[in-house]
């Protein structure tokens, strides 16, 4: 193996591990808002209210798809920024 | 129903059924790469707005409010579960899955895990999955017609058909992503528009995210707190409170079963391999959670303000329950309580004798004893509420003008036929291009494959229509296991095929038999072998659960399973052979040159 081919080769690697980062990060928050919130600590969380909102329930019910959607673009448009830096973003 | 209003409906759904068959004129395909993902060129938005109208189907349309209007906080399972799916599929399946660039998901993992038998296992769990799924939709048509236009079952049904074939036939891939561009845009607006003039009458606000949390119209009360209390007060438990519905164990797996079980159903996933890039893929997911996400909010809201309206109805005066006059009599009963109970759905019976209707929780037994003994009731009045009519009559529960009403038939029908279209052409391409092309006879011609596509398509429709008509009485539950097959079957293995290079075959396939012989066995110990309830060997009830897991709470127990065995039997076995490795980096990577 030639050393460029190697560099692309440690390059690669260096992608995919921090992707895999970012994913574990984001799959954190996804768990903690539906899981978390939204059901174990849901009934203690109802004791606080967001205007007419028990907090627990709103989680379950409204919460927790919103913080999906900031998740998914997010993580777009992070890859994207991590594709440009590795110089694998598609034309 | 009045004469006028049938006409009304039955244009109103005929327009939508013309505006399908025109689009689907217009996206004629030519080539099996058009046929099965519309040549890869569908504008991410656009694809996310038909994936949305693929995913939700008749249930969520006309079930899931009611579902959820019935089970107050625990609902949030289904919500949470259908829609955290997606962040799964976003980062963890779609933009691989799409740099793969074939058409199926069984040819991913046939491909992957270099084995035509992996490939025929992924087949069988896509083709449980989808026909199970299917039969549903076909259901769902066929009483949307035969309800709201009044039209027999049959002929319901076979309209519903005849517009399906026409466009997924001809159109393929590509004309059923522009049919369900249209579809969605009719689900929506029908969903949204009776939910607007609900959320105005009762909180005085439009938006009903927001009128959810707000107060009653000229009070101080929130509505969810008087919810709440006129619910306890008949015996229920609050609405928002955590008791009432799953326990917490169950809505925990629930909620994760769903995710991982949407993340893997394969007519969903095949979505993602019809948009030109890897980056598009990523973003495309998040367009259709959006516009998934605009239905999903509006849910809770229509649930929560239908259960209120309902107890509105039967409640002259919601302070004082104990007393006589605080119930409705039976002959103020509005006109729309007695349509619907021409329909079975809706029945009451003035046990008592007098003259009002008393609807209460008499399966609560303390307050049940202590209503018969103090006010002299006698089990509740309202004997069956089909949960299915909080949608449907949600429009004449608000008094809204009838083309609304008609809209909502074309809704309810846009949303099963959406979705019955994107699962025919999932079962199709299987036959045709895993099974056919890919193990019978791989030097088909092109023309060939696209014909026997069409051909198995149509006869995927005939047998979806008759299954319909004759619906095998477990249709219900069926979907319940489809998606824990999903869950204990494709999800993780293709997840792992992507996650861990050296995932073999003989892993991948003993995993995946492994979630399907777990999850089958724990769902048919308590529902019968097959369904036949006469064959369960134990009763379907929390006691004799494993550990208290409802059975459709298992599909997370099955994905672990098939991990464990994955990976227990490639430890053991030879890792796979280098090229497929490096295809596992290539699919790693948006450019590899």
């Amino acid at each position: 193996m030639s050393d460029s081919e190697n560099q692309v080769t440690k390059d690669r690697g260096e992608y995919w591990r921090k992707n895999l980062k970012i994913i574990g990060g984001c799959l954190v928050v996804w768990a903690f808002v539906s899981l978390v919130l939204g059901v174990l600590l849901a009934d203690w969380l109802n004791n606080f209210s967001i205007g007419g909102y028990p907090l627990g329930f709103w989680f379950a019910q409204q919460g927790s798809i919103y913080v999906f959607l900031v998740i998914i673009f997010f993580y777009a448009w992070r890859m994207n920024k991590l594709d440009r830096e590795y110089d694998v973003y598609e034309d | 129903m009045e004469g006028s209003q049938q006409i009304l409906n039955l244009t109103v759904v005929g327009l939508t059924f013309a505006l399908y068959i025109g689009i689907a004129i217009w996206a004629r395909t030519g080539s099996t790469s058009e046929f099965y993902v519309a040549g890869k060129g569908v504008n991410p938005v656009a694809n996310g707005m038909a994936t949305a109208a693929d995913w939700m189907s008749a249930a969520s349309f006309i079930s899931m409010a009611g579902l959820i209007a019935f089970l107050g906080f625990t609902g949030g399972a289904f919500l949470m579960g259908w829609t955290g799916g997606y962040v799964l599929m976003a980062l963890l399946l779609a933009p691989y899955l799409r740099k793969f660039g074939k058409f199926t998901v069984p040819e991913f993992i046939g491909d992957r895990f270099y084995s035509k038998t992996a490939r025929v296992i992924a087949v069988i769990c896509l083709l449980a999955i989808s026909i199970t799924y299917v039969i549903g939709q076909m259901r769902g048509v066929g009483i949307a017609f035969s309800n709201i236009l009044e039209v027999p079952l049959t002929v319901g049904l076979i309209s519903g058909m005849v517009v399906v074939f026409i466009y997924a036939v001809f159109g393929g891939m590509k004309g059923i992503t522009y049919t369900q561009i249209a579809q969605y845009c009719v689900m929506i607006f029908a969903y949204t528009v009776p939910a607007v003039f609900i959320a105005i009458a009762i909180t005085g606000v439009p938006i009903p995210q927001i009128g959810l949390g707000s107060t009653l119209a000229g009070s101080d009360t929130y509505l969810l707190e008087a919810l709440d209390q006129t619910l306890v007060d008949l015996g229920f438990a609050a609405y928002s409170a955590t008791e009432g519905g799953f326990n917490m164990l169950n809505m925990f797996l629930l909620t994760i079963s769903l995710m991982i079980g949407t993340a893997g159903l394969p007519h969903v996933i095949i979505r993602f391999f019809t948009v030109p890039r890897i980056r598009d893929a990523r973003k495309s997911a998040g367009w259709s959670l959006v516009f998934i996400a605009l239905l999903y909010t509006t849910a809770p809201a229509v649930g929560a303000m239908a259960m209120w309206n309902l107890l509105d109805t039967v409640l002259v005066d919601r302070h004082s329950i104990g007393e006589a006059e605080a119930h409705t009599r039976y002959e103020d009963l509005p006109d729309w309580m007695y349509r619907w109970e021409q329909t079975g759905l809706l029945q009451w019976e003035d046990k008592n004798n007098d003259g009002r209707i008393q609807y209460y929780n008499d399966g609560n037994a303390e307050f049940d004893q202590m209503a018969r003994e103090q006010w002299g009731w006698e089990g509740s009045e309202i004997t069956n509420l089909d949960r299915d009519i909080i949608v449907l009559a949600n429009p004449e529960i608000a008094g809204l003008p009838t083309w609304v009403i008609a809209l909502v038939a074309a809704g309810g029908i846009a949303a099963a036929l959406s979705t019955a279209a994107g699962l025919l052409l999932a079962i199709s391409s299987a036959v045709s291009h895993d099974l056919l092309k890919g193990v019978f006879k791989p030097d088909i011609s092109e023309k060939n494959e696209m014909l026997a596509a069409r051909i198995s398509m149509a006869v995927a429709i005939i047998f979806a229509g008759y299954l319909g008509l004759n619906p095998p009485g477990f249709a219900a539950e069926v979907v319940a296991l489809a998606f824990g097959l999903a869950a204990a079957s494709l999800f993780p293995t293709l997840m792992m095929g992507i996650f861990y290079r050296k995932m073999n075959r003989e892993g991948a396939i003993a995993g995946m038999l492994a979630g399907l012989i777990v999850t089958l066995g724990y769902v048919f110990t308590y529902k019968g072998f097959l369904f036949f309830p006469q064959l369960a060997l134990l009763p379907d009830t929390a006691e004799y659960w494993l550990f208290g897991i409802n059975p459709a709470a298992f599909g997370v127990i099955g994905a672990v399973a098939n991990g464990i065995v994955s990976f227990a039997v490639a430890k053991m076995t030879a890792p796979p052979p280098a090229e497929i490795q490096k295809l596992v980096e290539s699919v790693r990577v948006p450019r590899a040159d």
